[in-house]
């Protein structure tokens, strides 16, 4: 039980937990499905994060010595290991009760890639083949493991990741001399090679099994180094570029390693930050938009006081005001407050008949942003307020309208508790 | 004004449909039997509950709407919630006066049977992720939940699908009824004796003579990795409030 408490604080810092992507129904004398479309969550931390697998490291000793990491090897914390069939219990056990969707497993790093990755195939092998689980697995590929370990951990795992963590080289290799960008790259390459031929083959033969069904992900760590929500958002977009890429996680950075003069002093991890970046991640996700036109030179950052939506739509004023009734569904979605469920709910209702702002309001729609970048159809009723648009007051003086005190007071504290280490 | 007066039932929500159409009759409200009538009502109407009428009025409803507004339909009416019947019933006349609107959502009352279909919706997924089993002496695995609506029905195959080669036993502690799977199909079962069965229906716990000698530890494990999992410097109790609501809490082992 001690053990199990150790590994789960050493692998907590994963921010990964989806258990999406892959529709698998139980199989006779098999245990287990997967679900796919948004996943099941099966409980929530104190923390709010959602627990989904159970995230657990096969050890916490590690050869490494990145300074980011909980785990590195001069980290004077308690070690521990579980045996293979430890976990492969507690999996099952788990997974019997309802408690979890299936298993993460990552591992800190002993004796040499090739032989921690060896191990944490072996665990997924047993799953599958001894314990007949059809659950799901994430397995962590080890950065620099060997490719034949890989192709065959990706037969048995639905997905499977790399952390690149700090998304330019040199500051890699400031905090983690032992890694680098290669390192990271090599086997995302393997995994991305393995899934598209595995397509092309199950095209030819039918019974070929599936190559990581569910894709890759990997993880972000922000401000932990001077990188620019642009180096950030440029490397991401770089990476849904490939076609396995399912999901790029950001996690800001949590002071672990409080010594180390590296690292900034942070009180508190930067949480507004972070938001911001999932803002950006899904506008580029599902909202059609271009890393380019969320961060450019100019604004290298994103604004903490503003959703990179609205800051956008302040930035191009001459885009709105935009007509609900016939614009179209691209367009709906570049309005501040409207998302992909309002729009698909105002696409379809007005083929009936033309809405008005008090129609969008019992629809759910919000209006508290939306209401400066729209037109809709409106008579003098008593519903409709006459709108002011965002071209009648100007994005300046629109701005200060769209934040609340306590955003800013949020975005404030996080800004002043930072303490600069350039230079 | 009309009132109809139906039994409550589905069946005799889609029999006042065919004979409101019948008696070429439109009432303005539907109350269900023990409803208070309003004070100014100059026709009430009891609707006898017919199954010929409502499959037709049924069948016909399928022809009229898509599948998935035909789910949407079915799913909101295990919601259970009294203010469904009015909407639901005036939704059904307008498919049968204009056609497919399923999707117009300026409609208020196209929007309530929906959103009540949403939320009985949300309330089934949440079973699926909070149902939490506990392993008795003789194999099977018993949860115990109170949904706020009666959601059992949706969950049954998921549950069927991902753990085939065990028995389980899922018990809503609210409607007094539940379903069992033996290995091979899901039966609807309820107590005659509710007291003397071998689990407390207030917090779903098994009672210690029959549960499995391994059952504690890996109680104790998972609340252990529970605790653990969480991030101390990033509390939001708040999320976990809006993602988990405490009146799930009291069958769930990490927070019992």
């Amino acid at each position: 039980m001690e053990k199990l408490r150790i590994l789960a604080e050493s692998a907590k810092y994963d921010v990964s937990c989806s258990s999406s992507g892959t529709v698998r129904s139980g199989k006779k004398g098999m245990v287990g499905s997967t679900v796919g479309g948004i996943g099941i969550c099966h409980s929530f931390a104190d923390d709010g994060r959602c627990i989904s697998l159970l995230k657990v490291m096969l050890t916490n000793y590690c050869m490494y010595d990145c300074a980011y990491c909980i785990n590195r090897r001069s980290n004077d914390i308690k070690r521990a290991t579980l045996s293979v069939s430890e976990i492969e219990e507690i999996t099952m056990e788990f997974y019997r009760r309802n408690y979890i969707e299936g298993l993460f497993l990552s591992s800190g790093i002993v004796r040499n890639p090739d032989y921690t990755m060896e191990r944490l195939t072996a665990i997924a092998r047993d799953l599958r083949n001894v314990h007949r689980f059809n659950g799901y697995i994430h397995l962590k590929s080890i950065p620099g493991a060997s490719q034949e370990l890989l192709n065959e951990a990706g037969r048995y795992a639905d997905r499977m990741s790399v952390n690149i963590e700090i998304p330019k080289e040199e500051s890699l290799k400031l905090l983690a001399p032992e890694k680098d960008h290669q390192s990271v790259f090599q086997p995302m390459r393997l995994i991305q090679q393995g899934v598209l031929e595995n397509k092309e083959d199950r095209r030819k033969y039918r019974h070929v099994p599936r190559f990581v069904p569910a894709g890759q992900s990997t993880q972000m760590i922000v401000g932990a180094t001077k990188e620019t929500d642009k180096d950030i958002l440029t490397m991401s977009s770089m990476l849904y570029g490939q076609s396995t890429m399912r999901r790029v996680y950001y996690s800001g950075y949590v002071s672990v390693n409080t010594y180390d003069p590296r690292l900034p002093l942070l009180k508190q991890p930067p949480l507004v930050r972070e938001n911001r970046l999932y803002q950006a991640d899904w506008l580029m996700r599902f909202y059609h938009f271009k890393v380019e036109e969320i961060v450019d030179d100019l604004h290298t950052n994103l604004d903490l006081e503003l959703d990179p939506k609205l800051a956008w739509a302040l930035r191009h004023p001459e885009a709105f005001p935009i007509d609900i009734n016939t614009a179209d569904y691209e367009q709906l979605l570049r309005v501040p407050g409207l998302g992909t469920k309002s729009a698909w709910l105002i696409v379809n209702s007005r083929r009936f008949n033309r809405l008005t702002s008090y129609d969008l309001k019992k629809m759910g729609v919000v209006m508290k942003k939306a209401k400066y970048f729209i037109t809709c159809y409106e008579l003098a009723s008593t519903y409709s307020t006459p709108i002011v648009g965002i071209n009648e007051l100007r994005p300046e003086r629109l701005r200060p309208l769209l934040i609340s005190k306590a955003q800013q007071k949020r975005a404030a504290e996080e800004k002043q508790l930072k303490i600069d280490f350039e230079e | 004004m009309t009132v109809y007066v139906f039994d409550g039932t589905m069946n005799g929500l889609l029999t006042a449909v065919f004979d409101s159409f019948a008696l070429h009759d439109y009432p303005e409200l539907l109350a269900s039997e023990g409803d208070v009538i309003p004070l100014f009502c100059e026709h009430l109407y009891h609707v006898a509950t017919d199954e010929e009428k409502a499959h037709r009025v049924w069948s016909g409803l399928e022809k009229r709407l898509p599948r998935e507004a035909m789910k949407l339909i079915s799913v909101s009416w295990l919601s259970e919630l009294p203010e469904l019947n009015q909407s639901l019933f005036q939704y059904i006349c307008k498919v049968f006066r204009q056609g497919d609107i399923s999707r117009n959502f300026a409609d208020s009352d196209i929007l309530v049977v929906t959103d009540i279909a949403k939320k009985v919706l949300r309330e089934q997924l949440r079973m699926k992720q909070f149902i939490r089993f506990q392993k008795a002496k003789d194999g099977t695995y018993l949860g115990v939940v109170s949904p706020d609506h009666n959601v059992l029905p949706l969950i049954t195959g998921h549950f069927r699908d991902r753990f085939n080669d065990q028995p389980w036993l899922i018990y809503d502690a609210k409607r007094h009824y539940g379903y069992y799977y033996d290995g091979r199909q899901v039966i609807r079962i309820m107590f005659e004796d509710e007291a003397g069965a071998p689990f407390s229906l207030s917090d779903g716990k098994l009672d210690a003579d029959v549960l499995s000698s391994d059952d504690q530890l890996f109680q104790n494990l998972w609340r252990t990795y529970f605790k653990s999992i969480c991030i101390k410097e990033r509390m939001n109790p708040r999320k976990q409030l809006n993602d988990m609501p405490r009146r799930y809490w009291k069958y769930m082992t990490e927070k019992q």
